[in-house]
């Protein structure tokens, strides 16, 4: 086994027992902070198929973080609380969504398609800041979904270990996904659409998979969220988070499969750490981390594209 | 009627604030082919500089007067410091890298002027309202705000047609290695665009501030409603970005308008005003969208 993959696996076995060691440590603060790490790396590898894979960059995954999260949020104060319909009308929605956000956007290039996915996503956004009836702009608050006998969600070890299976199943998944032949195509159409066409690939209906596909699991991502916090508002898909999502990604190290779990452990312990250490600098200034986590991303985008994924490829030679 | 005119005038003014953002925005993406969404936080910091320069000075005219070359002195260091090696990048790192200026720009204004909005007073000169037909008056300020906007527009759309640095601007997008190995000194050119760009970013938040207000992230909002009309119109088209800009604002002020009393025929009165703002936003998405399907470069962008 290579020494990389080896690493990967090491961190996955320590996420795999974080609730034991929050417990023993008495720290139950960091296991919230593993269990958003953990969800947003499930986003953050389906943003990376079609952004890493694909080559196409989404900047309005976070809108599916909004439509799993109010699909339960909006049966939950409906009545129904069976996480069995719930989930599987939220990852419908989802991809119903994605198909149809793909089928528009991928017409477009470049920047037209950087733009007109964000724009998507601020429709969604505006939608649900509309809907007075489930909270508008404040927000929900919403039970958790209910598997009668199965698990109980409201049990914070419980919910983590749950996040964790499903997001050891979505990194299998994306994995055998990118190295069959579906995955070489869509990398393909990224190093050469042309070629791809020319060979005879539907390209556009490749990319449209991946875009459902993706939505699925952003999807999935939105249900853990609105879980986590027992609550749903517009903000947990402000354009912000689909812009954190691609720093994830970009800071894991782009078309790595294990890229957006280091790029999202990397990202929530920068935010997690800076914050003390500025206070420790001079009182007062860890409000303003972004101070130094701004420029930290200009230079990781001037100078670190391959993110951590490379850095732990060329410490093998 | 008179209401009528006068949404349509407010949807002008806002339309015309749009176009000066979208115009910068244009414009950096047409010839330096730069995705910019720190473009909002130069609209922030115009409006915060002017409010330092109009406490200082105690004079609207004079505190604006000088945010503006302060504005584009900002613009041209963050060019010169930070861009200026985005050019030629991928897209993305593009975005990563303004993202993070995004947070950047946003933290250092919270420290340096606190976390609370400012408010800029409507100027005494332009307090009171004028007759602009017989019976129907409007507020001076935004009136002013039209006029302003207009002079702008006409003054861009003179600089870019008539003009040496606009033959270079024009020539620059259309093929920019070209103008270089024609001996124009482009990093010259791509600094004195950019600085443009966040003049009149500036210009169009220190404008708005005395009808809204100055806060943190106020040019982030009205930033992605100016990538949307830059996509509608077609990307590096300044034509095409004040036409969309007028259609975004007419849409948005009929949103915020007209909309409430229409749903209020079949809503309750609490859902219909909160869904209207909503609503006016969906529609202009949909009209984007609308647009790229027909036309997936925008209204007069550059066929591939």
């Amino acid at each position: 086994m290579q020494p990389r993959n080896m690493i990967a696996l090491l961190l996955l076995a320590l996420l795999a027992v974080l609730p034991l060691l929050t417990q023993a440590f008495d720290q139950r603060y960091l296991l919230s902070v593993g269990t958003r790490i953990v969800i947003w790396s499930i986003a953050a590898v389906s943003l990376n198929m079609i952004l890493g894979y694909g080559g196409l960059v989404s900047f309005g995954h976070a809108a599916f973080f909004g439509i799993g999260g109010y699909a339960v949020g909006i049966l939950s104060a409906e009545g129904i609380q069976n996480g069995w319909l719930q989930w599987p009308v939220a990852l419908a929605a989802s991809m119903l969504w994605a198909a149809l956000v793909g089928a528009l956007s991928l017409r477009t290039r470049g920047v037209y398609f950087i733009m007109i996915t964000l724009a998507f996503a601020q429709l969604v956004y505006y939608l649900a800041s509309g809907l007075e009836g489930y909270g508008g702009d404040d927000g929900l608050n919403i039970s958790r979904s209910r598997f009668a006998g199965l698990l109980d969600l409201r049990d914070k070890a419980t919910f983590y270990w749950l996040c964790f299976a499903l997001l050891c199943g979505t990194l299998w998944f994306c994995g055998r996904l990118a190295n069959s032949r579906f995955g070489t195509v869509l990398r393909g159409a990224r190093a050469n659409e042309l070629r791809m066409t020319a060979l005879g690939f539907p390209v556009f209906r490749y990319r449209l998979v991946a875009c459902v596909i993706a939505g699925a699991f952003g999807g999935l991502a939105g249900i853990l969220i609105a879980n986590e916090g027992a609550y749903v508002s517009p903000a947990m898909m402000s354009w912000v988070k689909s812009g954190d999502l691609i720093v994830i990604v970009v800071l894991g190290g782009i078309g790595a499969l294990f890229g957006p779990l280091y790029g999202a452990i990397v990202f929530f312990a920068l935010e997690e750490t800076l914050k003390p250490f500025l206070d420790l600098l001079h009182k007062g200034w860890g409000e303003y981390w972004q101070i130094v986590f701004g420029p930290l991303l200009v230079l990781i985008a001037l100078h670190a594209r391959g993110g951590m994924a490379s850095l732990l490829r060329r410490r093998d030679g | 009627m008179e209401y009528l005119l006068i949404q349509m005038l407010n949807g002008v003014q806002l339309g015309l604030l749009m176009f000066l953002l979208a115009a910068g925005l244009t414009l950096t993406f047409g010839i330096m082919d730069l995705v910019n969404l720190a473009h909002g936080s130069l609209y922030m910091i115009g409006a915060y500089l002017a409010w330092t320069f109009i406490t200082w000075t105690d004079s609207f005219l004079l505190g604006a007067l000088l945010a503006l070359p302060a504005t584009f002195i900002v613009g041209v260091i963050l060019e010169v410091v930070v861009v200026r090696r985005l050019y030629g990048r991928d897209h993305l790192d593009q975005v990563l890298a303004t993202f993070g200026l995004i947070l950047f720009f946003n933290d250092l204004v919270r420290m340096v002027w606190g976390p609370a909005g400012k408010s800029i007073a409507v100027p005494a000169f332009l307090s009171h309202t004028v007759q602009i037909l017989p019976g129907v008056s409007y507020p001076a300020y935004r009136f002013a705000l039209i006029v302003v906007g207009l002079l702008v527009a006409l003054l861009l759309a003179w600089l870019v047609a008539r003009t040496r640095l606009g033959m270079l601007i024009r020539a620059g997008a259309s093929n920019r290695r070209m103008i270089a190995a024609l001996g124009v000194n482009i990093e010259l050119l791509f600094s004195l665009v950019f600085g443009l760009g966040a003049v009149f970013a500036g210009l169009a938040g220190l404008m708005t501030a005395p009808i809204s207000s100055v806060k943190i992230g106020m040019g982030d909002d009205i930033l992605i409603l100016a990538f949307v009309i830059i996509v509608i119109g077609g990307i590096g088209s300044i034509k095409g970005a004040f036409v969309a800009a007028m259609v975004v604002g007419q849409i948005d002020i009929f949103g915020r308008a007209f909309l409430p009393e229409l749903l209020k025929s079949f809503l309750s009165p609490a859902s219909a005003s909160a869904a209207a703002p909503a609503i006016s936003q969906v529609l202009i998405y949909v009209l984007m969208a609308g647009v790229l399907v027909w036309r997936p470069t925008g209204l007069f962008g550059q066929r591939p």
